[in-house]
């Protein structure tokens, strides 16, 4: 890990043109408080710009659409695609079905999505930030409907400056009135993958649905509101936790959105025909900057409030395409690379480095083993659990007796009917509730039978047995011949 | 900031410093967003409203109640009491359905095993044990072996009415005391007790067995209860003497004691100490356990 901290000062003081935010020395004690400075990102056209475009339709589009795919599993379950059931514990996800007690699964899948988060920072910076996460998508699409009531950018300055009027009322009026029906249209969504999404629409529309299903439709609506159209860039700046954790997920090799000092510098303003020798390619035109949806100045390195969204790069891209100066002024670079290319040298990237090594692995380990126990899953599953107390028990003719508190998970759709044996064959077997010796035990659809069954070893044989004696304990269908094993103790008195 | 520090512009960042300085690292005023701050006093202004609201003060010997009327002691009464409420059906089921009929019906057999096991917990594995295995003196319930009777009523009658517990319905047949009364000589006794350790095939001076078998027909009248074969009669709770299951231990020691003192124990009568689903709840649990007949 190079240290990056002092390689690349792009703006070199004191710098032609437009300066950061000037800021004269305070007479009086500067205030500890400052309200948010509205910003108005304008619209840039490019290929990042269609990347996000299209990210967040099918991002979008997953979102809202998912809960009303059907998904047949037969007439006793659910025909809802992904489903959270809570009331009978399961989670439904397309043909996988994940039962409470497998449920570290989703922690399995929680684990990948750090991982991969890890992954794709080290190689490519706030990949997450800048294409995929809901407060970026939601925020972009609130600007979007906010460009749609009131234009773009300098509109939407002169409609915020502008007395009030008609005009401003209903433009300022259809902004939220909008953004409050897509929190609506987003909380809604939400509860749609909790229960059956016809039926509760049907239920909602008709106000017969749960008061807990209007409750959170209601926070998420204010939340979407509020973070997505509200708040914006002050959650990622503020809020979020993960502009911090960044830091430590970077290094010199990382792409990461970058101005090139060194080609741009000194920047200035530059008319048609002049030579652009002796300067650099920046024009100073400043399209980077109302881009930005953080509303800060790329140019001045890298920054907390950068969600590297790669906005700017389309803008400035268009601007050089323009003036006729090669593009990628701002681009996804490593650091590494700048700093060789401002000595006129080059370094390739180096995606397969220790640090993505390791995170590729560990997603390919747990993704491995998440699918080694998914091909593991049955559709029958017994766990066997013997009586610690008492030990055992002696009866009157002499053998000697065990208990097992058995437990029978029958994943089909139709009551099946099991069998038990054991691999003493000199052993009796009764359960507990279920008159007779060895009783066909039933197991209802989709269910879980809990019985308690006594081993019992007579006298003759128990005295050929240890303290202890390994014992397996199959329970077998008595439909279709699939047995399942465990294996388990026999405890005796001993010799 | 009482005094006053030369206030400057930091020229990497422009940002205001505040004027504190250490060492030759100046604080930068990177100023809070203003909301932030609201959102604070909203919050101090929330605090405000739950005062009101929710109990808050404790005073000397009693606290603020707050408009609402919450409590979580009120709460808990409320949802023990729910479940009692909803456990009253089943209670109802249990106290009037037969054995037979609540071993039917899966619901009401799990109610009663669930309840049967939480009041054995509570009230008889001080003497039988966590798992009902007993001790020396107390029976091990899991065994198919009974000094009382192992049917459901037998169970459900011992767990009522209790054993020499002075309840007027407890059952009270005692053995004598063959020793301590004279009824046997020493040497008698000790002949029985070679017998009786060769009725469960357990090593025994088999001439002395001989001469104990003519004392446990005859002169001691052991018959009488244990009956012929020394299997015992669940009717006067004697034990069986066949099945190597000892109440007070299988040494010869331990069944001269036996002999010679007569000694019983006592279990309490839980009529009235419990309801009736729960008595009934402990003898479908106790029958359950393995030795039920």
């Amino acid at each position: 890990m190079t240290d990056i901290s002092t390689s690349i000062t792009p703006a070199a003081s004191p710098t032609p043109g437009r300066k950061r935010a000037e800021v004269s020395p305070p007479t009086q004690s500067t205030s500890m408080y400052k309200a948010r400075e509205p910003i108005f990102p304008k619209l840039v056209h490019g290929k990042f710009r269609r990347i996000k475009w299209i990210f967040m339709a099918v991002s979008l589009g997953i979102y809202y659409l998912l809960p009303w795919l059907r998904w047949d599993r037969g007439p006793t379950l659910p025909d809802q695609a992904v489903l959270l059931d809570f009331a009978h514990q399961r989670l439904y996800i397309f043909g996988l079905e994940i039962w409470a007690q497998e449920f570290y699964y989703v922690t399995g899948l929680l684990i990948i999505s750090a991982l991969l988060l890890f992954l794709v920072t080290a190689l490519a910076g706030r990949v997450w930030c800048g294409y995929a996460c809901p407060q970026t998508v939601w925020t972009d699409l609130m600007i979007a409907v906010e460009r749609i009531w009131q234009g773009d950018r300098n509109a939407r300055m002169k409609l915020a400056k502008a007395p009030w009027s008609l005009d401003k009322t209903w433009r300022l009026a259809g902004t939220h009135v909008s953004w409050l029906l897509i929190g609506l249209a987003t909380g809604g969504a939400l509860v749609f993958y909790f229960a059956d999404a016809p039926t509760l629409f049907m239920e909602l529309v008709s106000f017969e649905a749960p008061a807990i299903a209007y409750i959170f439709i209601g926070i998420f609506t204010a939340t979407t509101y509020v973070l997505g159209g509200l708040s914006r860039e002050q959650v990622c700046t503020y809020m979020c936790p993960w502009p911090r954790i960044q830091g430590a997920m970077f290094d010199a090799d990382s792409l990461l959105i970058t101005y090139r000092g060194f080609r741009g510098e000194p920047r200035g303003p530059h008319k048609k025909g002049d030579t652009w020798e002796g300067r650099g390619d920046c024009i100073d035109c400043n399209q980077c900057v109302v881009a930005c949806p953080a509303g800060i100045d790329i140019r001045n390195g890298a920054q907390l409030e950068c969600i590297q969204c790669a906005l700017c790069i389309d803008a400035c891209d268009e601007i050089m395409t323009k003036v006729g100066r090669p593009t990628k002024l701002i681009a996804y670079d490593t650091y590494r690379n700048l700093e060789a290319e401002a000595h006129g040298k080059r370094a390739p990237i180096r995606l397969i480095r220790p640090r993505t090594i390791l995170y590729a692995g560990l997603t390919a380990l747990v993704g491995g083993l998440m699918l080694f126990g998914l091909s593991q899953k049955t559709i029958f599953e017994m766990n066997v659990v013997p009586d610690r107390n008492p030990l055992f028990v002696q009866l009157s003719d002499g053998s000697i007796r065990n208990g097992y508190e058995i437990r029978l998970l029958n994943k089909r759709r139709e009551t099946r009917s099991f069998g038990l044996s054991v691999s003493v064959p000199e052993a009796k077997i009764n359960v507990v509730g279920i008159d007779g010796e060895n009783p066909p035990i039933t197991v209802a659809p989709d269910d879980l039978r809990s019985i308690k069954v006594y081993v019992s070893v007579p006298r003759e044989k128990a005295a050929t047995l240890g303290a202890t004696t390994p014992i397996t304990i199959t329970a077998r269908d008595r439909d279709d011949g699939t047995e399942t094993a465990r294996e388990t103790t026999f405890k005796g008195p001993g010799r | 900031m009482a005094d006053k520090h030369e206030q400057t512009v930091d020229p990497h960042t422009g940002t205001a410093t505040t004027g504190h300085e250490w060492d030759g690292i100046a604080e930068l005023n990177t100023p809070l967003p203003r909301w932030w701050l609201w959102t604070f006093y909203a919050c101090i202004i929330w605090s405000f409203a739950y005062w009101v609201a929710y109990p808050t003060w404790p005073l000397v010997s009693d606290y603020t109640k707050g408009i609402l009327g919450y409590s979580e002691r009120t709460n808990v009464t409320e949802a023990l009491q729910a479940v009692r409420d909803s456990q009253a059906k089943l209670n109802e089921a249990i106290v009037k359905d037969s054995f037979a009929d609540i071993k039917a019906n899966p619901q009401l057999l799990n109610f009663a095993m669930a309840g049967g096991k939480v009041a054995f917990g509570d009230n008889c594995a001080a003497c039988h044990g966590r798992g009902a295995q007993g001790a020396a003196g107390f029976p091990n319930l899991n065994d198919d072996n009974w000094l009382w009777g192992g049917t459901f009523d037998q169970i459900l009658q011992t767990i009522q009415y209790g054993i020499r517990s002075g309840h007027p319905e407890a059952r009270i047949s005692q053995m004598p005391a063959f020793g301590v009364d004279g009824l046997l000589t020493p040497s008698q006794i000790d002949d029985t007790a070679e017998f009786v350790r060769s009725l469960s095939n357990l090593p025994h001076d088999g001439a002395a067995a001989e001469r104990g078998k003519a004392v446990f027909q005859g002169d001691g009248a052991c018959v009488t209860c244990h009956g012929d074969d020394g299997k015992g009669n669940p009717e006067v709770g004697a034990p069986n003497l066949t099945a190597n299951i000892w109440l007070y231990g299988g040494t010869k020691e331990a069944i001269v004691t036996q002999i010679t003192t007569g000694h019983g124990g006592v279990m309490p009568a839980w009529s009235g100490r419990l309801d009736p689903a729960t008595i009934k709840k402990l003898a479908i649990y106790v029958h359950s356990l393995g030795g039920g007949q």
